[in-house]
């Protein structure tokens, strides 16, 4: 494995990352203090997916690592999504 | 020639944070189930908790996870001054988490209201729910946080002293990864336990 590049990642993107997570995070809040109704938990929800996606990408490093990490993270994510469906579709439809 | 594998180790890393997000995924199903059946409840239980101390918690811990971050680039930069610097700020933000959650949930029971409470059984069975998730997810979130701050106690530590240097440095990698992984949990539990009123 000695012959991995080693990606230096500067530490101006973590800056930039950081400013654009805690932007998402504002974002959330305002739109939570708009009442929605039923639409503010799906922007909610789709605002934190949206941060995790950069978490995982820039902190976690995934966007540099070798891509059976992606796969991996992807198959388990999709798995968890079907457990989500599944059990969501039992509950609402039954 | 001694033998590691770096990517090995970051591998089995990930295995367990996998395992992690299946532990913490199960827990978010029941949320959404219950939430779901109870959402009248959910909301108005989920007044009673402090948007502004969950609002300062996610903020810290954005920040902390930046600085671990730039913590593994001082170190493949060989700057090891900075990267004790920044690890030392990542615990300093893991300090004003849990005191925050100490004031949170401090005065939550003084109010009366933690599981089994005389208060929680004269509420009705969402509220109940609501309140039961929030204290086993917050719960066990804040337990993750205080293991995720040994390791980069100890990942500090090794920096210093210079076992963790810029040739090797997997297990600041490892322990960034499962700082990250407590930060991304949070990033979910903010809006559904605190933003949902």
């Amino acid at each position: 494995m000695s012959t991995e590049t080693v990606h230096i990642t500067p530490y101006r993107t973590y800056a930039w990352v950081l400013i654009a997570l805690l932007t998402f995070t504002f974002l959330t809040i305002t739109v939570t203090w708009i009442d929605l109704s039923a639409l503010t938990v799906f922007v909610a929800l789709t605002i934190a997916t949206i941060k995790a996606g950069v978490v995982l990408t820039y902190f976690m490093h995934l966007k540099f690592e070798s891509s059976l990490f992606r796969v991996f993270v992807i198959m388990v994510l999709a798995i968890y999504v079907l457990v989500i469906l599944f059990t969501l579709s039992d509950y609402l439809f039954r | 020639m001694e033998h590691r594998d770096d990517m090995g180790a970051k591998l089995g890393m990930w295995v367990f944070i996998f395992t992690e997000i299946l532990l913490f995924g199960g827990l978010f199903l029941v949320y959404a189930v219950m939430r779901g059946r109870y959402s009248a409840d959910f909301h108005s239980a989920a007044h009673h908790l402090n948007a502004f101390i969950g609002t300062i918690n996610t903020l810290v811990l954005l920040v902390s996870s930046a600085t671990v971050a730039m913590s593994i680039t001082a170190v493949q930069k060989g700057d090891k001054r900075l990267a004790v610097v920044l690890l030392f700020l990542t615990l300093v933000c893991a300090a004003v988490f849990m005191v925050n959650k100490y004031f949170e949930w401090g005065h939550k029971f003084q109010i009366g209201l933690y599981p089994g409470s005389d208060l929680m059984l004269t509420m009705n069975h969402g509220q109940v729910m609501f309140f039961s998730l929030y204290f086993f997810m917050t719960g066990l979130h804040m337990f993750h946080l205080v293991v995720g701050g040994i390791i980069l106690t100890i990942a500090m530590i090794k920096v210093n002293r210079g076992t963790i240097n810029s040739t090797r440095y997997v297990l600041l990698e490892n322990g960034g990864l499962y700082w990250h992984l407590v930060d991304l949990i949070w990033i979910f539990l903010f809006p559904l336990l605190y933003l949902i009123t």
